[in-house]
């Protein structure tokens, strides 16, 4: 897969300008509802028109605004777009949805769809309506039903979000599964879990602008910016004080950190994850913050602790720190948590 | 009892609603895929007068558009020999131009109320404009368009002051229901005129009734 796109679109309140490239495998946009990230995927699949720019999949030109004028149909963009709410067409049988935009004889849709609803475990409910499946079997009809136009690049515009949590996780299993035979699928989505979990390449949106690219892994591992920590679930943030080459003062906490590699010039925060803070026994050394409880809440597989610094040497209004460990692990709370030099992320504001 | 008031009235209000049917559908899907808010209201404006206007007055637009020594209505008698004025094809043209702009809102805004995704879903699956029309967003829109009909069925049956305009008050030709009450009561004969009454309240009823329940199954089957 190749996708090219860099368009410019005014919406109310702000202006879309996306710009990113991605040549292979399942790439998810990650942003906050309302960043323009399902506008974009729009764009691609010429449901919406971008006031100008341009737009190319696997070397076929859907849109340019220069001097060549081209805007491609929707109907010829060979796209499939998964809705949110699966748009399952409300008056037309499962049968009838899948068969809707082919165009072979009538026996042949038959027996295609027929096969791809065996593929989705739908056999059987050929002939019901949207309205009498489960949520399940809507969201299963509409990728049968996207699936049997053999697209070539497949848009998943949030697909999980109307499901419950258990048959989420299933579905995402069969997503995995599904993205592993195909390499040509773009996730838009607000939850960083998934596309953790279904993409090897991420774009960062805020306010209609891409703040950042690269590999998934990479960008969670070291998102290198303020907005990118946050949006991928990174919970403490805070603006230093440079105090020597791998040495820095967190100001929101009043602690001083070590880091593992050297701090850049240009580096004007530091993000720690909920999940990397380590108990550890009372005694001194680097990188040790004294617990002062403010809050306590646990579910049966995660616990969150919030709490400020109790050792710091100013009486300054301090921030929040959060801490998730896994209660079947943390059976009392320590005094003191460590915080790995690693585990201390050099960002950018 | 002349039965031949009903009859007519009948014919002309199943005749005129469908006419109104075609017209009113394609009229809503024309102003619900206007983007421009600006010649949106001027085109609703002018598809919503005949609702709005005394119907003598939209009798009167009638007859100049149609009659005999119009241009319209002269190349019509001159290529077709179709002389309209007077005639019992009149009685449809008033009732339909009456009741159309209750077809064209209700379609309009049944046509608006489709889930903008489900005509994208439509798009990218490759359906053309005109399958996607008659395929997904008429049908979706059926209850809604449905009842407009049956309004505009009532509202064509109950038509006078166009008919009277246009089709004038001609025995067994343009004598309409409502035309033949007020002809029973100008020449004081109460009890044909009860009658007739009796049936149009009947007729109307009906209608409405019919309309509440196409509202009614739409709510049912949305899931």
């Amino acid at each position: 897969m190749s996708v090219t796109v860099s368009i410019r679109k005014q919406l109310r309140g702000f202006c879309l300008e996306t710009d990113f490239e991605t040549s292979q495998g399942c790439l998810g946009i990650l942003g906050a509802s309302g960043s323009g990230k399902s506008m974009t995927l729009k764009c691609i699949a010429g449901i919406e028109t971008p006031d100008e720019g341009y737009i190319a999949v696997n070397g076929r030109v859907f849109f340019d605004s220069g001097k060549k004028k081209i805007n491609l149909k929707p109907q010829v963009r060979r796209t499939g777009y998964l809705f949110q709410s699966y748009a399952l067409f409300p008056k037309m049988t499962v049968l009838e949805n899948l068969t809707a935009g082919l165009s072979c004889s009538k026996p042949e849709k038959r027996a295609k769809a027929l096969d791809w609803l065996e593929r989705f475990e739908l056999h059987g409910l050929e002939e019901r309506y949207p309205h009498q499946l489960s949520g399940g079997q809507q969201q299963r009809t509409a990728l049968a039903r996207m699936l049997i136009h053999e697209p070539e690049l497949i848009l998943l515009d949030e697909p999980f979000s109307a499901l419950d949590t258990n048959l989420r996780e299933q579905m995402q299993l069969r997503f995995e599964a599904l993205l592993e035979s195909r390499n040509d699928v773009i996730l838009v989505t607000h939850s960083r879990d998934e596309v953790y979990r279904l993409c090897n390449e991420l774009v960062v949106m805020e306010a209609g602008r891409v703040l950042n690219q690269g590999k998934t892994r990479e960008l969670f591992h070291n998102p290198g910016t303020v907005h990118t920590a946050r949006i991928t679930g990174c919970k403490n943030i805070s603006p230093i004080k440079r105090l020597g080459e791998q040495e820095v003062y967190a100001l929101n906490w009043g602690l001083r950190l070590r880091l593992s590699v050297p701090v850049e010039p240009e580096v004007t925060h530091i993000g720690i994850r909920a999940h990397d803070f380590l108990p550890v026994q009372e005694g001194e050394g680097y990188n040790r913050v004294r617990i002062s409880i403010i809050q306590r809440s646990e579910e049966p597989f995660e616990g969150i602790l919030l709490f400020t610094n109790a050792g710091a040497d100013i009486e300054a209004e301090l921030q929040k720190l959060w801490w998730k460990y896994s209660p079947s692990l943390v059976r009392s709370l320590p005094e003191q948590l460590f915080i790995p030099p690693e585990s201390v992320l050099p960002l950018r504001g | 009892m002349d039965i031949s008031p009903l009859l007519i009235s009948i014919k002309t209000a199943s005749a005129a609603m469908v006419l109104t049917f075609f017209l009113g559908v394609f009229a809503a899907k024309i102003v619900a895929d206007i983007r421009r808010t600006y010649w949106k209201m001027i085109l609703d404006g002018i598809l919503t007068l005949p609702l709005v206007l005394p119907p003598t007055v939209a009798g009167f637009f009638l007859l100049y558009i149609f009659g005999a020594r119009r241009p319209i209505g002269q190349f019509l008698v001159d290529y077709f020999s179709v002389k309209i004025a007077f005639s019992w094809e009149a009685t449809v043209l008033a009732a339909a131009a009456i009741s159309f702009p209750l077809m064209y809102r209700s379609a309009r805004g049944a046509l608006e109320q489709v889930d903008p995704n489900l005509i994208y879903a439509a798009r990218t699956l490759g359906l053309s404009e005109w399958k996607l029309f008659w395929r997904v967003r008429l049908p979706t829109a059926l209850p809604g368009v449905a009842s407009g009909g049956v309004l505009a069925f009532a509202r064509g049956l109950g038509e006078f002051g166009a008919t009277a305009m246009i089709a004038g008050n001609i025995a067994g030709k343009t004598r309409t229901l409502p035309l033949a009450i007020y002809s029973a009561v100008s020449a004081g004969d109460m009890d044909t005129a009860y009658r007739y009454v009796l049936i149009i309240v009947i007729f109307s009823f009906l209608a409405v009734a019919l309309m509440n329940y196409f509202t009614l199954k739409e709510g049912k089957t949305k899931p």
